[in-house]
């Protein structure tokens, strides 16, 4: 039975402790999650650094010295250089931007060409340098790039040349842009076909329900590279760099959106009995402002962490599927096409540096696992 | 004074005008129970099975029974949350005609959802986490169409007050309050639109008994203040003792026994309220151990498979044979309506004498 006593105590009891503000209280979701993300240094750091390889992307063309094409076919081969910043003379130490130039050693039995760097001979090197001209951001027509040797015939290869004399450095810059974007540009695709079908998937059930499920699990079911290289295959061999490039895109996303779409109806279907879309309902909101004003914000930041993920996924794909030559070619520069490139006996043996857009790939794809872990903790800031 | 003779007074003065808000006629509430690739229909969870009663004007009416008999879904078909599988509901609105619930088109159901609304159990899955109670409590005002802008505002802030929050509140989220502050925010909600029936599924289960009897005073005062009719879905008998006029019991998906609140506490007619009541703990050491505690044997019915005859008989201590074979149907006996065969020869123990 309840106490008298208690049911005498006022009905406006709630009012005690409310004279202390916190800012948690008027903090929505997007604030809550930001929060919780800077406590993860690991994930913050990471999402710097994807942002910087974004930027990369973005701005290529500057931040590169060379254009992807550009060529010097005495240097096939040129080992990376080191850069210095300071020369010493008679007068001292003075500042002075520069790598060292090769001397060039014959194998009188081989005949084979080997650089050594000649301490001796320097070549200058500045910074906001005048070279290839390009249109910055696609717009701006300009020929300054962020480093480059004073005398554009002088050969600076800070990350190596391959072997028709090109700069590994430039072409991995420019690289970032296929790879990154493949990336992204799939994963949208993804994203659009993963939140309709399994949208649909969740919120109508049934037959329509069970038919998506089995056909995510056809999908599913299918060995990826096989699956690949078909599709790959039938893309005609007429088709410009461009054009293959979204074909492979729509491939890699016609298999990525399954595991979206899974995600987006296991939302869809524990929320839609949450009492609080009832509760909507009941205020006679109409079932696509529930959806909009309700669901979508509630699985949205779950649906960012996911996509964070599956970004690595279709970069890795995509480098995959170029390296084993069905992906992207040359002209077109990406960090698989990069990779493949190297894929013969005499890279690895004597020229490793090639393998340099390996790294970009392995720092790309751990910094946005990284940061797609984060964003999974933190999705959820109302879970304890 | 005793709450009973409290509520007796009450009663004798709202039952004057017996005017029914709510007309339930023979509702039934059935889920097929589906089984295979070809969703082949095997049976029929009978969640709610044939059930009659009547909501009068002003009036709280309390619906309890143990988990899983059906008084929630009840709740809920009534306002079509979910769908009744057959009979009939009727809304009688103060100024107005009949609208059938059940049949009612969009527009008519939307009309029913602002005049009845619903309280819910859990304050925490209730409230969306993402959106200030501002937004929350405005939500029905601005879709039903009741007010716009800055005049929702206006009437959030309003309410807020009426439930005994602060109208500065207003932009906080729902995770900024306690448990008990989040259920004064859901009443807030229901009551925003102006209502003139509220259906509270246990509103006060997942709450302290502290913060309980607050709510249940603030929802008492609620129904003064705006002429409220309540249906109060709950298992906690103290608390249907404490606010409902009348009382119905329900038993795997049936009504077992209706009645006014103080003759169902004193002479409960069905065994199952008998036991239901003598599980009531008594906080007086006076009286403990007194009592006799009916102790049920076996589980609850299954509402998939319910046993023959009256679906009580497996776990009733009076049960002969005509129970196994006859279905009790309910019938007036006193004051109250029973479905038991021997409702008339049974005496039943009740809790009236210690509550009187």
């Amino acid at each position: 039975m309840i106490d008298q006593a208690d049911i005498d105590t006022p009905a406006t009891a709630p009012k005690a402790h409310a004279e202390v503000e916190h800012r948690e209280q008027y903090a929505g979701q997007w604030t809550l999650i930001w929060w919780k993300l800077g406590r993860n240094k690991v994930a913050l750091f990471s999402g710097a650094v994807v942002l910087i390889i974004y930027l990369v992307a973005i701005f290529a063309d500057f931040l590169a010295p060379f254009s992807s094409e550009h060529y010097q076919g005495r240097y096939a081969y040129a080992p990376p250089q080191p850069l210095s910043f300071f020369v010493q003379n008679e007068e001292g130490w003075r500042f002075q931007p520069h790598v060292n130039a090769y001397t060039t050693d014959i194998d009188p039995v081989s005949f084979r060409r080997t650089f050594v760097p000649d301490p001796e001979e320097v070549v200058p090197v500045r910074f906001f340098a005048a070279g290839e001209t390009y249109h910055l951001l696609g717009i701006i027509p300009t020929d300054i790039h962020l480093l480059g040797p004073e005398n554009p015939r002088d050969p600076m290869f800070l990350f190596g040349a391959d072997r028709l004399g090109r700069d590994v450095l430039s072409r991995t810059i420019h690289g970032t842009r296929v790879s990154m974007s493949i990336g992204l540009i799939g994963v949208g695709l993804s994203l659009v076909l993963g939140i309709i079908l399994g949208g649909l998937s969740g919120f109508i059930g049934g037959a329509v329900d069970t038919l998506i499920q089995r056909i995510i699990e056809f999908l599913q079911s299918i060995p990826t590279i096989p699956l690949w290289m078909g599709l790959a295959a039938a893309i005609p061999q007429s088709w410009t760099p461009l054009q293959v490039y979204f074909a492979i895109t729509v491939i890699l996303s016609l298999i990525g959106w399954t595991s979206l779409a899974r995600e987006v109806r296991g939302k869809f279907m524990a929320l839609r009995h949450e009492d609080f879309v009832t509760a909507a309902r009941l205020d006679g909101l109409g079932e696509m402002v529930i959806i909009r004003k309700h669901l979508v914000p509630s699985f949205l930041s779950h649906i960012i962490a996911s996509v964070t993920l599956a970004i690595p996924a279709m970069i890795l794909a995509e480098t995959a599927l170029s390296f084993i030559g069905i992906g992207l070619k040359p002209p077109v520069v990406s960090w698989g096409v990069l990779l493949q490139e190297a894929q013969n006996i005499r890279s690895v043996a004597t020229a490793p540096w090639l393998f340099l857009p390996g790294a970009a790939i392995v720092v790309s794809v751990l910094s946005m696992n990284f940061l797609g872990d984060g964003l999974i903790d933190a999705a959820d800031p109302y879970g304890n | 004074m005793t709450l009973v003779a409290k509520q007796g007074i009450r009663r004798s003065g709202s039952s004057d005008r017996r005017t029914p808000i709510y007309t339930v006629e023979g509702l039934r509430v059935h889920f097929p129970i589906t089984r295979g690739v070809m969703r082949r229909i095997v049976g029929q969870v009978k969640a709610v099975d044939d059930i009659s009663f009547i909501v009068y004007r002003g009036e709280t009416l309390g619906l309890v029974g143990e988990s899983g008999c059906g008084k929630t879904t009840t709740g809920r078909a009534l306002l079509r949350i979910v769908e009744p599988t057959g009979g009939r509901i009727t809304y009688t609105p103060p100024d107005g005609d009949p609208i059938n619930v059940r049949t009612a088109g969009r527009d008519e159901l939307k009309a029913v959802r602002r005049a009845a609304r619903m309280v819910f159990q859990d304050p925490n899955s209730s409230l969306n986490p993402r959106l200030p109670v501002g937004e929350i409590i405005g939500e029905g005002l601005h879709y039903h169409g009741i007010a716009r802008g800055a005049e929702i505002e206006d009437r959030v802030a309003d309410m807020l007050r009426r439930v005994g929050l602060r109208p500065e509140y207003i932009r906080r989220y729902p995770h900024a309050f306690s448990g008990g502050e989040r259920q004064r925010i859901g009443i807030a909600r229901a009551l925003a639109v102006n209502p003139n029936f509220v259906i509270c599924d246990e509103a006060v289960s997942a709450l302290d008994v502290s913060v309980q009897a607050q709510i249940l005073r603030l929802l008492r005062e609620l129904k003064d203040e705006f002429d409220l009719t309540y249906l109060f879905v709950g298992h906690d008998l103290a608390v249907i003792q404490h606010i409902c006029d009348r009382v119905a019991v329900m038993y795997a998906g049936k009504l077992v026994e209706i009645g006014p609140t103080q003759s169902i506490f004193a002479t409960p007619r069905h065994p199952y309220t008998e036991a239901l009541l003598s599980a009531v703990p008594r906080p007086d050491p006076r009286v403990r151990g007194t009592g006799e505690r009916v102790r049920l044997a076996g589980e609850v019915a299954d509402v998939s498979n319910l046993p023959s005859g009256c679906a009580f008989h497996p776990r009733c201590r009076y049960a002969t044979e005509r129970c196994k074979t006859e279905t009790p149907q309910l019938r007036p006996v006193g004051e109250q309506m029973v479905a038991c065969h021997f409702a008339d020869s049974l005496t039943l123990k009740g809790v009236g004498s210690y509550a009187a």
